[in-house]
This record gives structure tokens, C-alpha cells and sequence, in this order.
């Protein structure tokens, strides 16, 4: 039986990750706190608004109202990258060789590991940001569609077109497609190999959360009363397949999804509260945490797979253990 | 989904540079004892703004992938308000000021064309700021002064001590005749009373036209609109394009406006065709209207319909119990660019109820 270590905190939980095997959760107040014999915290911002786990580095990228980007390695150790004066820090990515990306306004910044900064200027507002699995490659979502940099090399950026607002990007673990979340209630894909346009719609509320699964054959959202999860396998990504439906409720959203480090298993956190791991291939659900009062809003798996961190909108926030 | 919680409310100031948005905003941050602000700006101006909370946001206007060209939001207060909402206890109440070229309609519909600002914010009042003195330069020169007065809600004209008494009962029909349906406060250094601009609730439904009992009723004596309010706005014949600078002139009117306002008023009407008709009107006029706002008696309805609508997103509800003493007419104002005034007022008339 999963057996749940709660953790009561007060805010909104913006991420959680594991570091160094100790799970972190990254509150909108600016403070970060962890469960490492006992619970403890670090204040890395006035207001921390985004969170990117840095997983070849070991650390937790963040980004603040106060405009200052930060990393926490484990055991609290902070460093402030960047400071951009007044703006906000909405966006943050992190990416190979400790290369991290942020974004100001039109701008998207990728400092390299060596403090070195290279910024590039869009027509439109930088809405998201993420790093190609392999090589030095940002994509940056914006109004009308992605723009894809080398920060390495110089040379011209890729540009993908779809109309209408794109605000989150991930590229799919095999660096073979790109998605964006949009404003709307969809999807938009590009098969990178050939530009080929992937349409992934039908939700009923704005999709907030991605996961892709361990080998890239599944992605999985939020935005629906079940985690839609799409085909990944074929060339053409999940073009005229429809998307399997785990979790379905009557009476409640799916919030965040998280999909298992090594089995094909995604984690959904609903917004009442709930959260349920159920498996692709059958679709068999285990329930993990019962009904709370707030909505789930971050979940992340140990590298294990054996424990689950979950974070909500109000606070409650804690630590499932799946073998109990 | 847990909506109980109170919305935030959100007041938008709009109006042309110098025409004294600042002086106003610090005022509302100043004196309103003990209530905490959260201020958007589009960008820290050269008078600063006396609050703990200020966001410098980039003005992003989006239209929505739904082929329509007027469903437009501000992609930037989609975000700043998603992220000043994880921390709620920080303030009250949000004021967000738009330059002074900004069109107001992607603003207002953000807060309600958005599931999420919409879930955690409800839009108050939309408040634009006049300049007395320069108002008829900006209404030839601009689309976005004559816009942003549609839009409003309330409209303060401020500097009133910089022209003389003809030239401000002008500016005032100028006001009255782009907008009827707008509160206008005549002030000097934006000294409006700021009950007058805050907590308006002009898009709830159940409010918005309990704040203006004589909604329409132009020629009540207490009506804020002034004296002048029932002399013909669209005399032209006097038409002066000299620049008023305190001179005493003639009456002359100031502005070709091509915003227009159309009152209609008609009988009890039958839903099975009102609500048709508004949607076919609103789809088909929907780029035209920049706002449009209306008090409905359907045949044996007990209660008060009311409908507001920005553009195509038009909303409706039963306000309350029609009193006894009250006429049950229907009444609606549509402010918009190249409204058809005789097809807008057929059809509504032939929406009414076959007489009993």
C-alpha cells in the first residue's frame, strides 16, 4: 500500500524535484523547502514564479519577481546567475553543460556555464523556453509559433509557424519533436525532421502540464477530466491516432502529470486534490493520495521511481511512498 | 472546481499621456487607508508610482485562434495576473494602467475570455482620464482617445481648470455623445472622488445598472451628464476646428465622431427572438461594438433581464424583480463604429412580443 509523508506548507507550490535523492519544493513565496533529515529551507527570491530541475547538473534553476535567476544545488547551497533589474523572471530552462536560458520581455538569454551570456531579441514576448535533450539548441515559444537558436554557432534561427498564442515548449526526449502548449485549449507539434505540423486539440481547459514518458513513446497532459496522453512512436508523432485516456473522473480536472523515470506509468494529480498512478498499457489505476482540499499543481518522481513528491496550490504538500 | 474564493477586483485606467493617470493612481494608492494595491504598469514612467507592488509588463496582445478578429487579450496580464495570484495575500485589489495608446478591449476581455484570470479576478470598472484642455487635438488625431472613452465606464475629465465654461460643456457632449452610458466626473488634478472610480462592479450584472438607476434616462435632473445633455450632439453646422485656448467661442462642436451610440427602447420582448437576434446581431456587428449594455422585460418574466457585452462576448441574467411602479420597457445602448441605427432598431422591435 503507497503510504503518503505529508508536508504542510503555506503557498502555492511552483515545482518540486529531487536532489542529491532529497525531495524539494519550490514555493511561490520565494522560499525553497526540503525533507533532508527533517524540514528544512532556503529563501532564494522575493516571489519565485518558474522552476526548471537541472538534472545533469544536480540543481534547481529558478526564476523570480525580484529578476534574479538562481540555483540551489543540494544541501541549500544557492548561487544568483543572472540579474535582470525590475522584470520579472517568468521563464527559466535548463540545458546541457550547465547552460541555463531565461527570459525578459523579448528577450531570451542562454548563460553558458563559464558566465557567458548570449541574448536573443524576438518580435513578441518570450512565453517558454527549453533546451534540445542533445547539443546546444533553445526553443523559445512565442505569439505565432517557436523559434529554434543555436547558441553555439552563429547562423540564422529556425522558425516553426502556427497561428496563435504558444506558451510553454518541450522538445520529445529523442529531440525529434517540438510541442507547445497554447493559450487556447491545445496542442501544436512540429516533427522537426521535416516541419510537419502535429494538431493536438479537444480539451476543455488550457493544458499546463507535459510529461514525457521514459522513452519518449508517450506524452501526457493535463487540461481534461483524464491525462490525455499521446503516441510518440511513429514518425508522425500521434497525427491521426487518438490519445489514450487514464484516470478519467467525472468530477474533477487532471492539474499535473508526471510520468515514471522507468516504467510506462504517469502520475496525475487532480485538482481536488487526488492523485492516482495509472499504467499505459492497461490503463490499471493505484490510488496515491486521496482527495485534499487544493489543486495539484507539481509532481515529480525520485530517480528510483519508488517515490512521488507532490505540491498543491494552498500548500499541503508531501512525499508518496509507492511500496508503502 | 473551488471558485468560491472572492475574486480579486481589477480597476483599468486608461487615457492619454498627461491627461492625469499617474496623479490619479497615486492618489488610489495613497488614500484608500489600509486597502493594498497590486499596480500594472506597461512601463515605470517618468513620475513614480508610490506602491510596494508595481509589475512592469510588456503590452501583448493576442488574438484568439478562433477566426474571430475582435477576440483579442493581453497574453501579458494572462501571466502577471497567473503570478501575482500564487501569492494572494499580498494585496485587495489590482489596478492596471494601459499607455495612452492602448486599445481597452483586449484588456477587459482578458478578464473574461481567460479561464484562469477569469476564475481568480473579476473586472470592475474600466475608468478613463481626459484631459479638458486637450481632448479635442487627441479625438482628431487619435481612434484610441475616441476608443478608450467608448469603453469606459466611468470617465473623469480632469483639468477642467485649464478652459473656460463653454469649452467644457463641449468637451462634455463630445463625451455624452461617444458614450452615453458613461459617469463623467468633472474634476481638477484628478480629485475624483475615488468612490467614484473604485468597487463600481459596472460589469456585474447584478449591479452595473443599479449604479445608474436612470440608465438612458438622459433628461433626469440629477444626472451627472450636465445641463447641455439634451442639446443635439451631431449638429455640425458650427463646425470650428480652431484650437481652444480659453477664448470664449461659440458653441462648436469639437468632434466628428465615428464612434456612435444607439439607444433603442421597445416594448416586452419574446426570448425565443431577443436572444437570437443579440447573437446574430453581436456575430455579425461584433468588430463594431465596442460595448453594448441593456435592460430587458421579456413577457411574463417577474424579473429584470440584464445583458453587457465587449465585442461578440455578450452576457446575461436575471437582475431582480421588476418593482411595481417601474414601465416595463427594454432598453439597450450599443456604442460602436458604422452601426446601422435603423436595422439595429427594426430588429430589436421586431423581437418584441406578439401584444397579448
Amino acid at each position: 500500500m503507497p503510504t503518503v509523508a505529508p508536508l504542510d506548507l503555506d503557498g502555492h507550490c511552483v515545482a518540486v524535484a529531487w536532489l542529491a535523492d532529497v525531495p524539494h519544493f519550490a514555493l511561490a513565496d520565494g522560499v525553497v523547502h526540503r525533507l533532508d533529515h527533517g524540514h528544512k529551507s532556503t529563501a532564494l527570491h522575493d516571489g519565485l514564479l518558474a522552476a526548471a530541475h537541472d538534472r545533469a547538473a544536480g540543481r534547481l534553476v529558478t526564476g523570480g519577481e525580484d529578476g534574479r535567476v538562481m540555483a540551489l544545488g543540494p544541501g541549500g547551497e544557492a548561487q544568483c546567475l543572472a540579474e535582470a533589474g525590475r522584470k520579472w523572471i517568468g521563464q527559466v530552462a535548463a540545458g546541457p553543460q550547465g547552460a541555463v536560458a531565461y527570459a525578459t520581455g523579448r528577450l531570451a538569454h542562454v548563460r553558458l556555464a563559464d558566465g557567458t551570456t548570449r541574448s536573443f531579441e524576438h518580435a513578441r514576448t518570450v512565453e517558454g523556453l527549453a533546451f534540445a535533450p542533445k547539443g546546444l539548441r533553445l526553443a523559445v515559444a512565442r505569439y505565432n509559433g517557436a523559434t529554434l537558436h543555436f547558441p553555439a554557432a552563429q547562423g540564422r534561427p529556425v522558425e516553426l509557424e502556427w497561428a496563435g498564442a504558444h506558451t510553454g515548449v518541450t522538445f520529445s526526449p529523442d529531440g525529434r519533436f517540438l510541442v507547445t502548449t497554447m493559450q487556447e485549449n491545445a496542442l501544436h507539434g512540429w516533427a522537426l525532421a521535416d516541419g510537419r505540423h502535429m494538431r493536438m486539440t479537444g480539451y476543455p481547459a488550457k493544458v499546463k502540464s507535459l510529461s514525457w514518458s521514459a522513452k519518449g513513446r508517450w506524452l501526457a497532459s493535463s487540461g481534461a477530466p483524464a491525462a490525455i496522453v499521446w503516441p510518440f512512436q511513429g514518425k508522425d508523432g500521434p497525427m491521426g491516432k487518438a490519445p489514450l485516456e487514464l484516470g478519467t473522473r467525472g468530477d474533477a480536472m487532471v492539474t499535473a502529470v508526471a510520468c515514471h523515470p522507468g516504467e510506462d506509468v504517469v502520475a496525475i494529480g487532480y485538482a481536488d486534490g487526488m492523485v492516482l498512478a495509472a499504467r499505459i498499457a492497461d490503463a490499471k489505476e493505484v490510488l496515491l493520495r486521496r482527495p485534499g482540499a487544493a489543486a495539484v499543481t507539481a509532481l515529480a518522481w525520485d530517480d528510483a521511481g519508488r517515490r512521488l513528491a507532490f505540491g498543491t496550490e494552498t500548500g499541503p504538500c508531501g512525499v508518496v511512498d509507492i511500496a508503502g | 472546481m473551488a471558485h468560491a474564493d472572492a475574486q480579486i477586483p481589477v480597476t483599468v485606467l486608461t487615457g492619454y499621456l498627461g491627461a492625469g493617470k499617474t496623479t490619479l493612481l497615486n492618489r488610489i494608492l495613497s488614500e484608500s487607508h489600509g486597502r493594498r494595491y497590486a499596480v500594472i504598469v506597461n512601463e515605470f514612467g517618468e513620475i513614480g508610482i508610490d506602491n510596494d507592488l508595481i509589475v512592469e509588463s510588456d503590452e501583448e496582445i493576442y488574438e484568439m485562434n478562433n477566426g474571430c478578429v475582435c477576440c483579442t487579450v493581453r497574453g501579458d496580464l494572462v501571466r502577471v495576473v497567473e503570478g501575482l495570484m500564487r501569492r494572494p495575500g499580498r494585496f485587495d485589489a489590482i489596478v492596471v494602467e494601459t499607455t495612452g495608446l492602448a486599445d481597452p478591449a483586449p484588456v477587459a476581455q482578458t478578464f473574461f475570455m481567460d479561464e484562469d484570470v477569469r476564475a481568480k479576478t473579476r473586472l470592475d470598472a474600466v475608468v478613463a482620464l481626459v484631459d479638458a484642455k486637450h481632448l479635442p487635438d487627441r479625438l482628431k488625431d487619435s481612434r484610441e482617445a475616441e476608443d478608450q472613452i467608448a469603453f469606459a465606464d466611468v470617465v473623469v475629465l480632469n483639468k477642467t481648470d485649464l478652459v473656460d465654461a463653454a469649452a467644457l460643456e463641449r468637451v462634455e457632449a463630445t463625451i455624452r455623445a461617444i458614450n452615453p452610458a458613461a459617469r463623467i466626473h468633472r474634476t481638477t488634478r484628478a480629485g475624483v472622488d475615488l468612490a467614484e472610480v473604485l468597487d463600481r462592479g459596472a460589469f456585474d450584472l447584478k449591479r452595473a445598472l443599479d449604479n445608474d438607476p436612470h440608465f438612458l434616462d438622459h433628461d433626469h435632473p440629477d444626472h451627472v451628464c450636465g445641463p447641455d445633455c439634451g442639446h443635439d450632439h451631431h449638429d455640425h453646422a458650427h463646425h470650428d476646428h480652431g484650437h481652444d485656448h480659453g477664448h470664449a467661442h461659440g458653441p462648436a462642436p469639437i468632434h466628428d465622431p465615428t464612434v456612435t451610440s444607439i439607444a433603442l427602447s421597445a416594448g416586452e420582448m419574446d426570448p425565443k427572438r431577443f436572444f437570437p437576434w443579440l447573437e446574430k446581431t453581436t456575430q455579425m456587428d461584433g468588430p463594431d461594438i465596442l460595448r453594448l449594455k441593456g435592460i430587458v422585460a421579456f413577457r411574463d418574466d417577474p424579473e429584470r433581464y440584464v445583458v453587457q457585452g465587449v465585442h461578440m462576448i455578450v452576457e446575461g441574467d436575471h437582475q431582480r424583480p421588476w418593482k411595481p411602479d417601474e414601465p416595463r420597457r427594454s432598453r439597450m445602448v450599443f456604442i460602436g463604429r458604422n452601426l446601422d441605427r435603423e436595422r439595429l432598431a427594426r430588429t430589436f422591435e421586431a423581437c418584441q412580443a406578439a401584444p397579448a
